[in-house]
């Protein structure tokens, strides 16, 4: 019977922590660069961080005059505008910044839809007023941090602080390497920018967590086994299904790349590119850094007698 | 590991079938399910916003506006419980970043008096029945020798912001009916906010000119003895009147400049005194008017009035605008009256709607606005449905090449995990984003990183040279644990998630959420069900994986 296909040989011998030298290198960059860059070029803010007005029009000519409605709004005096085609050749962005007051803010979105008119069918407005983008951004930042505090938490529960430490420390190379990736593109960073963020964090952690438990388990068995041999030895173990997981849920996400319309691009990349930086950092940030911290051998020895369902007893069919 | 009590298998199949049953309405549009019988689950999920259009509004209510208006009323309390003690003050002060209201009172030997009586103004706030007596609305207190301070309380803030805040998602709730559209959510969020998401909505300009007027209806005498484009010019007002502006005739060019009246500041009835109002039309010129009628009191008050300036014209105001300003030709008697002011049928009726829904009790500003069309909303589930199921095809392949028959088992499970959560959904009745979508499609992943964990472990038991069930069975405890820590890992950002977001965002988190847990029922339970039968009925020698 089809056994399906080994993609990975079941007995891989890789050296991933052999490779800290090289390794070490790129994780300082993942998490560095993108902070120079967040620094120097800047996040494309969105209008929920930073208040303002968004709308999406269809024109019902097709491709749009971007001028014409270029000239029509800019003309209107409500500062910074910006015209932006949107996925389809008919479909239109306008962003139009934040305005000093609140009543100001309402009264721009019906002098545009005057300077308008007709032409277009609105397809989405989003007014975010001062008051809100500050409670966004403030909201924001602290799911980020109170999410890595529960894990934190959690981890140092079910393991030791070591694992919980190195999986905050993987953890933030993640979500700074993502932020990363929205300077470097220019994507929209907006409140589903920290729900990708808040999602890479958990699925990223999901990963570590498998790791984790194998070398925990490995500690367990192999007594003597030298540290570096123990860590490359659990990670070639779970390699198979480390590389399957990826591999589905990457599928599972592609399509929503490509099909899923403009609106979620942006959550669509992030989440791709979360699962590949989750997938690294796993093996080369969360693991090797057990080196450094130095995780105590004894550690599990006391609940490393016989583990509740470690089932080597015949099964009762 | 590999054997079900009966009790067990009995819930396992109940709940497979019943999340199947459950999820069935959303295969089928809304048309079909109501000719379906009766017995059947017909509950369908709730789309988002972002999925069927609509609009989201957050009011913020003007808290500066509500103290002044507070502190005003306190100032007038003041004013006649002193005058009625006989007791004489000076220097009645009003401080709105202080909250306070001061007075000085002119002979010492009656502070203690005064004192005594201003105190009886304050309110004591009841709180709830369990926390009971929660203090004052206001503080009393001396203030050096000859002064007395009335402040408002934080306590007494909050007690009055609640009933503000309920008073208008009351208001509120009334003039959004007016559109009958269906289920609009009206709700409270956080200290001084409402929170209106109306799906389905056309006109949303329109809904926003109804929630945001305040709606105060005032019945006020026009002074006849001064020249009203005079006084707009000089910008002198005689003492209690006040100037207001009103509308154009219908005739004007657009662009007129706006009508200036001078009005008698007291106001004769108020919209408070309303019991009803309705669109119709005029019977001698046919244009559409507001009827309106008065409670009791109000009408008493109306006939009164009309009765001693016959011949005299009167204003109708509506939030400091003049509607129309009409001169009584004869006093009305009845108790009701209509108002013309060159109205569209569809701005009677909005008027009709707001002096009905009453007043709201400060000024509403929107600091939220997010609108979706419903072409867009169309677009969005299109390309929603069609990503996902691509995505899950995907996924069914790859497992199908990556474990062969272990892979189908998982398929299947991830068949009834995708069923489960559009049961779970609409049976709670939340809402499916866009996103939300998208997080059905991360559970996929999720589901099958649980399939993928319990076949390599499988695989692994294999190697060690267990036979085909010690293997299966040491797969499946294994690989639990490893799935339980991940998961909960996992459930503790999307926790966080749906308490910080609001809208797609929490709609994703709930979909996540929900997908998690019914993964782990349907890519464990499940799948081991199906490989404990397909052990006990083909008892392998050898398992293909």
């Amino acid at each position: 019977m089809f056994r399906g296909i080994h993609f990975i040989p079941p007995d891989t011998k890789i050296d991933f922590v052999g490779m800290r030298a090289i390794t070490w290198i790129v994780s300082a960059l993942l998490t560095v660069v993108p902070l120079i860059l967040v620094a120097t070029v800047g996040l494309n803010m969105g209008i929920d961080f930073q208040g303002g007005t968004l709308i999406e029009v269809k024109t019902k000519e097709s491709p749009a005059n971007l001028a014409d409605i270029r000239g029509k709004v800019t003309g209107l005096g409500l500062g910074e505008v910006q015209i932006q085609e949107f996925g389809a050749p008919d479909a239109v962005l306008i962003r139009i910044a934040s305005q000093p007051t609140e009543q100001q803010q309402q009264e721009s979105i019906a002098k545009v839809k005057q300077a308008l008119g007709d032409t277009v069918e609105y397809r989405r407005v989003e007014i975010v007023g001062p008051t809100i983008s500050g409670e966004l951004i403030a909201s924001g930042t602290i799911a980020v941090v109170v999410a890595m505090l529960g894990i934190l938490i959690y981890v140092w529960f079910r393991f030791e602080w070591q694992f919980a430490v190195a999986a905050i420390a993987s953890l933030i190379h993640d979500v700074t390497g993502t932020i990363g990736l929205y300077a470097l593109f220019q994507l929209e960073f907006n409140v589903s920018s920290i729900a990708a963020l808040l999602t890479i964090i958990g699925y990223s952690l999901n990963d570590k967590v498998v790791i984790f438990d194998r070398i925990r388990e490995n500690l367990r068995k192999y007594k003597r086994m030298p540290l570096v041999q123990l860590l490359d030895l659990s990670i070639n173990e779970t390699l198979a299904r480390a590389v399957l997981t990826h591999v589905t849920t990457f599928l599972a996400m592609l399509p929503f790349l490509f099909f899923g319309g403009e609106t979620i691009f942006g959550f669509a990349l992030a989440m791709c590119w979360g699962i590949v930086i989750g997938a690294y950092s796993s093996i080369f940030v969360a693991s090797p850094l057990q080196l450094i911290l130095g995780v105590r051998r004894d550690a599990f020895s006391v609940s490393a007698a016989p583990a509740k369902g470690r089932g080597t007893a015949p099964a009762r069919v | 590991m590999l054997h079900f009590q009966r009790w067990k298998l009995i819930l396992v199949f109940a709940v497979v079938i019943s999340g199947i049953l459950f999820a069935l309405p959303n295969l089928f549009p809304a048309a079909t399910m109501a000719r379906m019988p009766a017995w059947l689950p017909h509950k369908q999920v709730n789309l988002g916003l972002d999925l069927q259009g609509g609009a989201h509004l957050l009011y913020q209510l003007d808290e500066k506006e509500m103290v002044d208006d507070w502190l005003n009323t306190i100032r007038g309390d003041v004013r006649e419980t002193l005058r009625r003690a006989r007791i004489g003050y000076t220097d009645l002060a009003l401080n709105s970043a202080n909250r306070s209201v001061s007075v000085k009172i002119r002979d010492a030997a009656d502070i203690d008096k005064a004192y005594g009586e201003l105190r009886k103004l304050a309110q004591p706030i009841g709180g709830s029945v369990f926390s009971g007596f929660s203090g004052y609305d206001m503080d009393v207190a001396r203030d050096g020798t000859d002064g007395v301070t009335l402040t408002i309380t934080d306590v007494g803030l909050t007690h009055r912001m609640g009933s503000a805040i309920q008073a208008s998602i009351e208001t509120i709730r009334r003039r959004v009916d007016a559109f009958g559209t269906t289920e609009p959510s009206i709700q409270r969020e956080g200290r001084n906010r409402v929170l209106v998401q109306v799906p389905g909505i056309q006109d949303v300009q329109r809904l926003k000119e109804l929630i945001g007027k305040t709606g105060k209806l005032e019945f006020k005498l026009v002074d006849p003895s001064v020249n009203a484009a005079q006084v707009a010019e000089n910008k002198q007002v005689p003492m209690g009147d006040e100037l207001v502006f009103g509308n154009p005739p219908s005739g004007a060019p657009p662009g007129s400049p706006q009508i200036p009246y001078v009005l008698k500041s007291q106001v004769l009835v108020s919209g408070q005194n309303l019991v009803d109002a309705q669109a119709s039309f005029d019977q001698r010129t046919g244009e559409p008017v507001v009827t309106f009628r008065f409670d009791a009191a109000g009408a008493k008050r109306f006939a009164m009035v009309t009765q001693e300036n016959v011949g005299l014209p009167f204003a109708i105001v509506l939030d400091d605008k003049v509607i129309s300003a009409p001169v009584i030709r004869e006093p009305i008697l009845g108790g009701t009256g209509q108002i013309s002011g060159n109205f569209t049928v569809q701005e009677a009726n909005d008027l009709a709607v707001l002096l009905r829904s009453g007043a709201l009790p400060a000024k509403l500003t929107v600091i939220e606005e997010r609108t979706v069309g419903a072409s867009l909303g169309a677009d969005s589930i299109a390309s929603g449905k069609k990503a996902a199921l691509m995505g899950l095809a995907l996924v069914m392949i790859f497992m199908l090449a990556g474990y062969g028959l272990f892979g189908m088992f998982a398929n299947i499970a991830l068949i009834f995990n995708v069923a489960l959560i559009f049961a779970v959904l609409s049976l709670m009745g939340a809402t499916l984003t866009l996103p939300g979508i998208a997080g059905i499609v991360l559970t996929i992943g999720i589901a099958v990183d649980a399939n993928v964990l319990i076949n390599e472990r499988i695989r692994e038991e294999i190697r060690s040279g267990k036979s085909p069930y010690a293997a299966v069975d040491a797969g499946y405890a294994r690989a639990l644990v490893t799935i339980i820590d991940s998961n909960v890992t996992t459930l503790i950002a999307v926790l966080v998630l749906f308490w910080l977001g609001s809208g797609p965002v929490r709609g994703f988190a709930v979909t996540l959420t929900v997908g998690i847990l019914a993964s782990m029922f349907t890519a464990v339970t499940v799948t081991r069900l199906m490989v404990s039968y397909w052990l006990r009925w083909t008892r392998p020698q050898l398992i293909p994986i």
